[in-house]
């Protein structure tokens, strides 16, 4: 399948594609600053905070938890995404891909027991100190 | 859908090291007692040395499992072995090791588990998907593993450097692998081999792209120069039982999956391939050892060192064929049993905070404290390659292999090396025996548990020179089965 000789010009498509992607985007954005007004007011320059004033700067210090929380959200979010492939084909698995999802779901509860018993999910207590 | 039982019974120390890598998460969450951690590292001896004693029902089980994915043969069963009874020792030291620096978690223990866990897939996967997720797993524990000891800021920064380095290495890995499928239209590494010798023409130089960026990904991992440049500070910066676990479990694994690629999959490629294993034999062996010289700092020595032993190994690598691959299994073997030797006493000596790590806080122990120093001496003869220990058959073998393969030069510069890094193990013995005490050194808590590791590293270094053939012979044998397809 591979060892035909014009193998790489199955790519050409796709070279195309990124040419077209490159230009129109390029084209606009060269366009709309060619043909657009520059007026720099300190209003104008300012940054966009959903029309509100902004409010100081972004770099401020974030509690960890956040971090934590979408992680726990990812991993969660990853383990659910394997239930749909498991549902589709259900029924070719029959009783065995039941207990391997049952085991899969044990170790996926034992995780989420962990992290509830941690504090994870419990967002009012204080962060222990180190 | 129909699986076999045999298919579990061929995973089966994988099956029990996971449980109980569960379990222990489940006693962190769960039991409110007083000393959680300590019946975690409990639970986490047992666990292992239940998945040891598995590798034997394993070994009744010889074959594939999990269409074609896992493989259960003499090599994979070796590393199996070796990989488990790595972590066994690192247990040991660690129960110890974290008593006295007060890090007692069980998360150490599961995530201790949960990368051998990865280890022993790396070590029985034909199948790069599988090799891949193997490497993470193993991969990602140790990078938190790096970092357990929360309040240092050497152990953070230990731990943000491998993980950016890391992926890094992992991600030229699986850019490998995609160009690996994209010549030979599988990751199965049994196919690939059948594959790319039916389509020779025209490929070669795609393959050796391939091999090139699996060669980096791997080459990171057992830190081969010319990517070993993190190895020092990790170490360092690692708490010594990471570092004793880092050094010896993962190096072999990775050394497994390095081999198993390169000769069963890429084999027919040896012409493309071989100079990178010899460039990066040379660099390792010269730049470890040079670089070892100057340190005093126990871990960082160690780690140079590690990066020479990995040269060492490679030069067996380059040494195509059996005699190559048993003399790298064997001085895998010796160099895990010596180095986790080492580590064990610089755990043990160390004391709360690692007060105790450098060279000159060795001075004159060596009749204070007699069983550290013996220990601790008999892995630095081994190291250095000194008869009757297993440095030096294993070393014996590597030579051996390459001078029957025409490597001459390899093993003149080999060779060289070995005579070069007896300067910096002879000096940590003089230090011991020789000099009188400058740094008042407190008394290492006494922990049989960190004896036990430390005594059966020294017994099983001792072992391997005096009484091989046992092992030899199974290693020539399941050197044989790889490169007999």
């Amino acid at each position: 399948m591979n060892s035909q000789p014009n193998y790489m010009a199955n790519y050409l498509p796709i070279l195309i594609q990124l040419g077209l992607a490159l230009g129109l985007s390029g084209g606009i954005l060269a366009l709309s600053w060619l043909l657009g007004l520059h007026r720099r007011t300190r209003r104008k320059l300012a940054a966009y905070e959903c029309g509100v004033e902004p409010v100081g700067d972004a770099q401020n210090r974030f509690a960890v938890r956040f971090y934590l929380v979408a992680i726990i959200f990812i991993l969660f979010d990853i383990e659910t995404v394997f239930l749909i492939p498991w549902a589709v084909v259900f029924r070719s698995l029959k009783l065995f891909g039941f207990f391997e999802m049952l085991v899969y779901m044990a170790i996926v509860l034992a995780g989420f027991f962990y992290i509830w018993r941690k504090g994870v999910l419990d967002w009012n207590t204080p962060e222990r100190a180190e | 859908m129909h699986v076999p039982a045999d298919y579990y019974l061929r995973i089966l120390p994988e099956l029990v090291l996971t449980a109980t890598a569960v379990l222990i998460m489940l006693i962190e969450g769960g039991a409110r007692l007083g000393s959680r951690a300590a019946l975690s590292g409990t639970v986490a001896l047992i666990g292992t040395a239940a998945a040891l004693a598995s590798v034997a029902v394993q070994s009744a089980h010889r074959g594939e499992a999990f269409s074609g994915m896992f493989r259960v043969d003499g090599f994979s069963l070796f590393f199996h072995g070796l990989i488990i009874a790595a972590t066994l020792i690192v247990l040991l030291l660690s129960i110890g090791y974290l008593r006295a620096q007060r890090l007692q978690r069980g998360e150490f223990y599961a995530l201790l588990l949960f990368a051998t866990v990865g280890m022993c897939l790396m070590a029985g996967s034909v199948e790069l998907i599988m090799v891949f997720i193997g490497l993470e797993i193993s991969s990602i524990c140790s990078y938190a593993l790096c970092g357990f000891w929360r309040a240092s800021a050497r152990s953070s920064e230990a731990a943000l450097k491998y993980l950016l380095l890391g992926s890094f290495a992992t991600a030229f890995f699986l850019y490998g692998i995609a160009l690996t499928y994209g010549a030979s239209g599988s990751t199965n590494l049994y196919v690939i081999a059948r594959s790319l010798s039916d389509v020779l023409a025209g490929h070669g130089s795609l393959i050796l792209v391939a091999a090139a960026l699996m060669f980096v990904g791997l080459a990171f991992k057992v830190s081969a120069a010319p990517f070993q440049v993190w190895t020092p500070d990790v170490y360092e910066g690692a708490p010594v039982a990471v570092t004793a676990f880092m050094s010896a479990g993962p190096k072999a694994a990775t050394f497994a999956v390095f081999l198993r690629i390169f000769y069963v999959a890429l084999g027919r490629y040896s012409h493309t391939w071989f100079w990178m294993i010899w460039v990066a034999a040379i660099l390792s062996m010269c730049l470890g050892n040079l670089g070892a010289l100057r340190q005093t700092n126990m871990k960082r020595m160690l780690a140079y060192s590690s990066i020479a032993h990995a040269g060492y190994v490679l030069v067996a690598f380059a040494a195509l064929g059996e005699h190559g691959i048993s003399a790298a299994m064997f001085y895998l073997a010796c160099y895990v049993a010596m180095n986790l030797g080492a580590f064990a006493v610089i755990s043990n000596l160390a004391q709360q905070n690692e007060r105790f790590i450098d060279l000159h806080d060795y001075a004159g122990l060596g009749f204070r404290f007699p069983l550290q120093s013996v220990c601790l001496t008999i892995c630095m003869l081994s190291l250095i390659g000194i008869p009757l220990t297993g440095g030096f058959l294993g070393k014996l073998f590597i030579f051996k292999a390459a001078f029957q393969n025409h490597l001459v030069g390899l093993a003149i510069v080999g060779l060289l090396n070995s005579a070069l890094a007896a300067y910096y193990y002879l000096r940590v013995i003089a230090f011991l025996y020789m000099r009188p005490a400058t740094v008042e050194v407190s008394q290492p808590q006494r922990s049989l548990s960190m004896n036990v590791a430390m005594v059966a590293c020294a017994v099983g270094v001792l072992w391997l020179g005096i009484a091989p053939n046992s092992l030899l012979n199974f290693v020539v044998h399941s050197a044989g089965a790889l490169t007999g397809r």
